[in-house]
């Protein structure tokens, strides 16, 4: 790997842990309160997140800035991609963060990240042991061969998915905000640098 | 420095809208420059390559799935390696920057610190296999895959968030 290389994992990965940190998301007290649905902001952050880069990659293909071809899009597995979001989102709930706020938890100080880390290298080595012809097999479930967008495996317009992802944008900040309004309101930073306790955790 | 543990130093959260817009900026300057997005268990996978060949080296070079990954050379000399590295820094400088740094086995105080590892444990254990079987977790399938509008981000984020408020009911969390 070449240096220029190096350079640009570096300043977009500075930014990306910066912003994640910002954004409340190494307190596994504040992330685990979005599936409490007490606190929307990992909702609203990702949507809002979705939405701009998605709206950004668009505006500049529309423009002839960039070809689409060059940028890497994950392949249409869906029974992989459903296996694997349910096993995510169940860690993410049981063990308080996903691999990437993980390293964000450990480096605001949380020694609980260390341990879910160590989690995900176990998981990677039980499912390198686990892995053959089986496994491969169920991944290779529920391919869409036509194509690995919404665009080129049914021919839905962009601008229409742009539109969908709009309206669910809205639709997340109303309901977030009303559920948050019915609680104890979203994480506060000093209430996550506290650390979850039984007295704020309480139904 | 006891300052920065000194509560009336610790700045907000930024606002969702703000923190949205700033990490939707963030994945389309990496897609700008790199062509794809931003990620995490690349790393942790290439990281448990790396450890494999120290401890087993034969058995990870004839395992089909790390095998391939320490064929040529180093596992760890890859852009994602770099990229969560940085992750770290951003994060550690933010958490200085805004008071918010503490030292803590967060949780430990709401279910008990026994209790607390093994969650953590067992969370990260289902969130490792996991995001191998997707091929990419919640930063590099859901979040980067999604901007891409990509059919596999969106049935991921689906099944994560369904499956995340199932068992959030299920186990008593932090």
């Amino acid at each position: 790997m070449n240096d220029g290389g190096a350079l640009s994992a570096l300043v977009c990965g500075v930014l990306f842990g910066y912003v994640l940190e910002n954004a409340g998301f190494g307190s596994p007290k504040k992330l685990t309160a979005q599936f409490k649905l007490t606190d929307w902001s990992v909702f609203k952050v990702m949507f809002t997140a979705i939405v701009v880069a998605a709206g950004g990659l668009w505006l500049l293909k529309l423009a002839g800035l960039i070809n689409t071809d060059q940028v890497f899009v994950p392949s249409a597995l869906l029974v992989a991609a459903a296996i694997g979001g349910v096993l995510v989102g169940s860690g993410f709930a049981i063990g308080g963060y996903c691999p990437g706020t993980s390293v964000v938890g450990l480096f605001s100080g949380r020694l609980d990240a260390l341990v879910f880390i160590v989690g995900l290298l176990l998981g990677t080595f039980v499912f390198a042991g686990l892995y053959g012809p089986a496994i491969e097999a169920v991944m290779a479930m529920g391919e869409i061969e036509t194509g690995d967008t919404f665009t080129d495996a049914w021919n839905t317009p962009e601008w229409l998915i742009m539109a969908i992802l709009c309206a669910a944008l809205i639709g997340v900040y109303k309901a977030g905000t009303w559920f948050e309004r019915r609680g104890q309101g979203p994480v506060t930073a000093q209430q996550a640098v506290a650390g979850a306790s039984e007295s704020t955790t309480a139904p | 420095m006891s300052h920065f543990n000194s509560p009336h130093t610790i700045k907000p959260f930024w606002q969702p809208l703000t923190a949205g817009v700033a990490l939707g900026l963030v994945l389309l300057l990496t897609f700008l420059l790199t062509g794809h997005g931003l990620g995490a268990t690349g790393a942790s996978t290439r990281a448990a390559a790396w450890l494999g060949l120290g401890v087993a080296q034969t058995a990870t070079e004839g395992n089909a799935y790390l095998g391939p990954m320490v064929k040529n050379g180093n596992p760890l000399s890859a852009w994602i390696t770099w990229q969560v590295m940085g992750v770290a820094a951003g994060a550690l400088a933010a958490a200085f920057m805004a008071g918010r740094f503490r030292v803590q086995l967060d949780g430990s105080c709401s279910v008990g610190t026994p209790k607390r590892v093994i969650s953590a444990l067992i969370g990260g254990m289902l969130a490792g296999f996991g995001a191998r079987v997707a091929a990419g977790c919640t930063s590099g399938l859901g979040l980067s895959g999604a901007a891409t509008l990509g059919i596999a981000a969106f049935v991921f984020l689906g099944t994560f968030f369904a499956a995340g408020l199932i068992a959030n009911r299920l186990v008593k969390g932090l």
